[in-house]
């Protein structure tokens, strides 16, 4: 008997299973990068808006150039720049509400500062005292995530976890090109869409994930466009203009509070400086490339702007850079401060309770420390 | 006097019941993974939690592993207190970024503001004719990663005490689940469960005199069959179920060998480079004087798991437990 004689006459359809589901048009980017300065929109942008952006800008390159310089002065083991970055750096920051979170990856110190995380102490674990040196729920900035891409899903989960409880949060990831292609990336992503969190994800696209570029890491049309797969709105942005940066989120955050879901904002930036001090970016682009991006710096574009507005006047432009300047001193003094370490630290916090063995650890240390603090002499020997 | 109802119940069962009862005590507690809901897990272990909860609180997550440990962490940020499965041992590995470089350390990294108290439920081992992928050991790799508890239990009423008590501790538990003693039975008395704390205890599950079995989960019914086979050569022997290998409980253990002067190191895991290799050390350093033989180890194979139709070869039996007995210098010793 065939198939056919068992089951009868048939329609054909489509496969039973199939219907069509979310339509993907509205999801797309659009084809260019959303930009405000120099272009008609910038006329409505608020003034207050743009001079503040400004300021933060002007003090975010100022913070970049001091973490810098004390890497060379051995005050940090090592500093990933986010200079020429500061657009996305600051306007993730400020589009965020208190009650929001802020999910950081180890490029974005100055996000963390912008948000209010002390300047020190968002930098401790790049001089290396501890890992994180700040509080993640007195800013409601998680801790620097260093492996990439594993931060999003955590982003994900404190969303939901807050729309659970019923609680008016919104998350803020930050990850660059490089991190797109990990794992956790697609995982987070798809996540956030199946269960509708409240985040949105911000992707800054520097060019370079170290010294390998965009053309290796990705045949995407674009890495806005990855939303769409995931059933989620892709937006597309200049990310040296703070302005539309600022919109752009701005938006996306409005829409996850609102209960319209995850958001995907892929930012166009570039990475000025090195990969961090420790790199050597001349082995993998030209500086005529760099060039072009000086020509499309972020502070670039807004001082033009605030300038054809008659928006910035002197005033204007030396209490920026005093801010920034007593921003760069306080960085330095505390910085040259050697940081008060107890070794008895690297016990404390293992467990709630630490074990027994940890125990038997800790009491061998405290002898060698004992020990050393005696010198020879005092040993006994 | 009260006379308490003994009744017959499996681990499975049991495991259901503490989570269970953790849900409907703390509203913070919720669980998550790949099946768990609606199918009640592939080993039916959240059976009837998402229609008692509400699949917000029992939730089928997508098919992610690290995801789903990635967003239990931020649940766990917010305050929540995530109980996640792992569906089968070697399925958890995807999510072994997250559990190294984020739920082991996250306390240790924020100096305790951000404790992670989650719960990895995990079904492992072998001996239930499992296709590959289906019956690792892998707690050797947990217990390397510091900032996580690694517990399994091997009887019924540890199963429901042990993971209330993983489920109710603010630090990250691994909690594997040997697979082969789900169906198990245990006289156990449902009506009053014992909550087992603190994390970290051994056990004596069976007295004895001339030598100490050491070993946990799936393991420990074999060791205490070895037992009974051991009394026909006239070898009393003890055996410890370990319960926690993180913490790892000197104590029961180092009196216990002290006691017997003799020890065997028990477990379905790799030999080399396997959990029977820290415990035999730990013993030696504390037992050497009281030591009548070397510390032996009877675990699986130096092999990737076996393929079902061959896997009782690999797998510590009877046998080869009393094998490794009879190798301990009786002719020399006491």
């Amino acid at each position: 008997m065939t198939v056919m004689e068992q089951r009868g006459a048939y329609q054909p359809t489509p496969p039973p299973a199939w219907q069509p589901r979310t339509d993907p048009a509205p999801l797309l980017p659009d084809a260019q990068p959303y930009r405000v300065l120099g272009t008609e929109a910038a006329a409505k942008a608020d003034p207050e808006l743009l001079r503040r952006l400004y300021a933060q800008l002007v003090r975010g390159r100022r913070y970049n150039a001091q973490a810098t310089a004390l890497t060379k002065q051995g005050r940090l083991a090592v500093y990933p720049s986010s200079t020429g970055q500061e657009a996305c750096e600051v306007a993730a920051a400020l589009v965020l509400e208190e009650r929001d979170w802020l999910f950081p990856s180890y490029r974005d110190t100055l996000a963390a500062v912008a948000r209010g995380v002390d300047p020190v102490e968002a930098l401790t674990l790049l001089r290396g005292d501890w890992h994180t040196g700040y509080d993640p729920y007195e800013r409601r900035v998680a801790p620097l995530s260093t492996p990439l891409a594993t931060q999003l899903p955590h982003a994900v989960g404190l969303a939901h976890a807050a729309r659970l409880k019923g609680d008016d949060v919104v998350a803020l990831a930050m990850v660059g090109d490089g991190g797109t292609s990990e794992g956790d990336f697609h995982e987070a992503m798809n996540f956030a869409a199946v269960w509708h969190a409240p985040v949105v994800f911000l992707v800054q696209n520097n060019g370079f994930a170290i010294s390998v570029p965009l053309a290796k890491q990705t045949a995407a049309p674009s890495l806005a466009h990855k939303a769409v797969g995931y059933g989620m709105p892709g937006r597309l942005v200049d990310g040296n203009d703070a302005v539309a940066v600022h919109e752009v989120l701005g938006e996306a955050v409005r829409h996850a509070r609102a209960g319209g879901g995850p958001t995907l904002v892929e930012a166009l930036t570039y990475r000025i400086d090195a990969h961090t001090n420790a790199d050597d970016a001349t082995r993998y682009r030209g500086e005529d490339e760099v060039e072009a991006w000086r020509d499309h710096d972020p502070i670039l574009l807004m001082e033009r702007e605030l300038t054809e507005r008659g928006l910035l006047d002197e005033d204007a432009v030396r209490a920026a850079q005093e801010d920034a300047e007593a921003l760069a001193a306080d960085l330095r003094t505390r910085m040259n401060q050697d940081p008060v370490l107890d070794p008895m630290d690297l016990f404390a916090h293992v467990y709630a309770q630490p074990t027994t063995q940890l125990l038997e650890q800790q009491a061998q240390l405290r002898a060698e420390l004992d020990a050393e603090a005696a010198g020879p002499e005092g040993a006994g020997r | 006097m009260t006379t308490v109802a003994l009744k017959p119940a499996t681990m499975a069962q049991a495991l259901t019941r503490a989570m269970r009862d953790a849900l409907a005590a703390d509203p913070s507690v919720h669980v998550m993974g790949e099946d768990v809901g609606t199918l009640g897990g592939v080993f039916r272990i959240t059976d009837g939690l998402a229609k008692e909860f509400g699949d917000d609180r029992c939730t089928d997550t997508p098919l992610a592993e690290a995801g789903i440990l990635g967003t239990a962490v931020g649940m766990a940020m917010y305050g929540l207190r995530p109980v996640v499965e792992m569906q089968f041992d070697a399925f958890a590995y995807p999510a072994f970024e997250q559990l190294v470089s984020h739920v082991s350390r996250m306390r240790n990294r924020t100096r305790g503001a951000m404790p992670l108290p989650i719960t990895i439920r995990v079904p492992y081992g072998g001996g239930i004719g499992g296709v590959e992928h289906h019956s690792d050991s892998s707690e050797a790799y947990y217990m390397a990663t510091p900032g996580l508890h690694v517990v399994t239990p091997a009887t019924v009423a540890d199963a429901y005490g042990l993971l209330r008590a993983a489920i109710a501790s603010d630090d990250p538990v691994v909690f594997l689940e040997p697979k082969r003693l789900y169906w198990s039975k245990d006289a156990w008395n449902p009506e009053e469960p014992e909550v087992v704390e603190p994390l970290g205890r051994a056990v004596v599950r069976r007295p004895g005199r001339s030598t100490t079995l050491i070993t946990y989960g799936p393991s420990v019914p074999v060791c205490l069959e070895a037992a009974e086979a051991a009394r026909a050569e006239g070898w009393d022997l003890e055996v410890v179920d370990l319960r926690s290998l993180v913490p790892f409980d000197d104590e029961t253990v180092t009196a216990s060998v002290r006691r017997t002067g003799r020890a065997v190191v028990v477990h379905e895991a790799t030999g080399f480079g396997g959990p029977g290799g820290e415990i035999a050390a730990r013993v030696s350093e504390r037992c050497f004087h009281y030591l009548e033989a070397p510390v032996l180890r009877v675990a699986g194979f130096d092999i990737p798991y076996p393929p079902p139709m061959l896997e009782r070869h690999h797998l510590p039996g009877v046998d080869r437990i009393l094998d490794a007995v009879g190798r301990l210098q009786w002719e020399a010793g006491s």
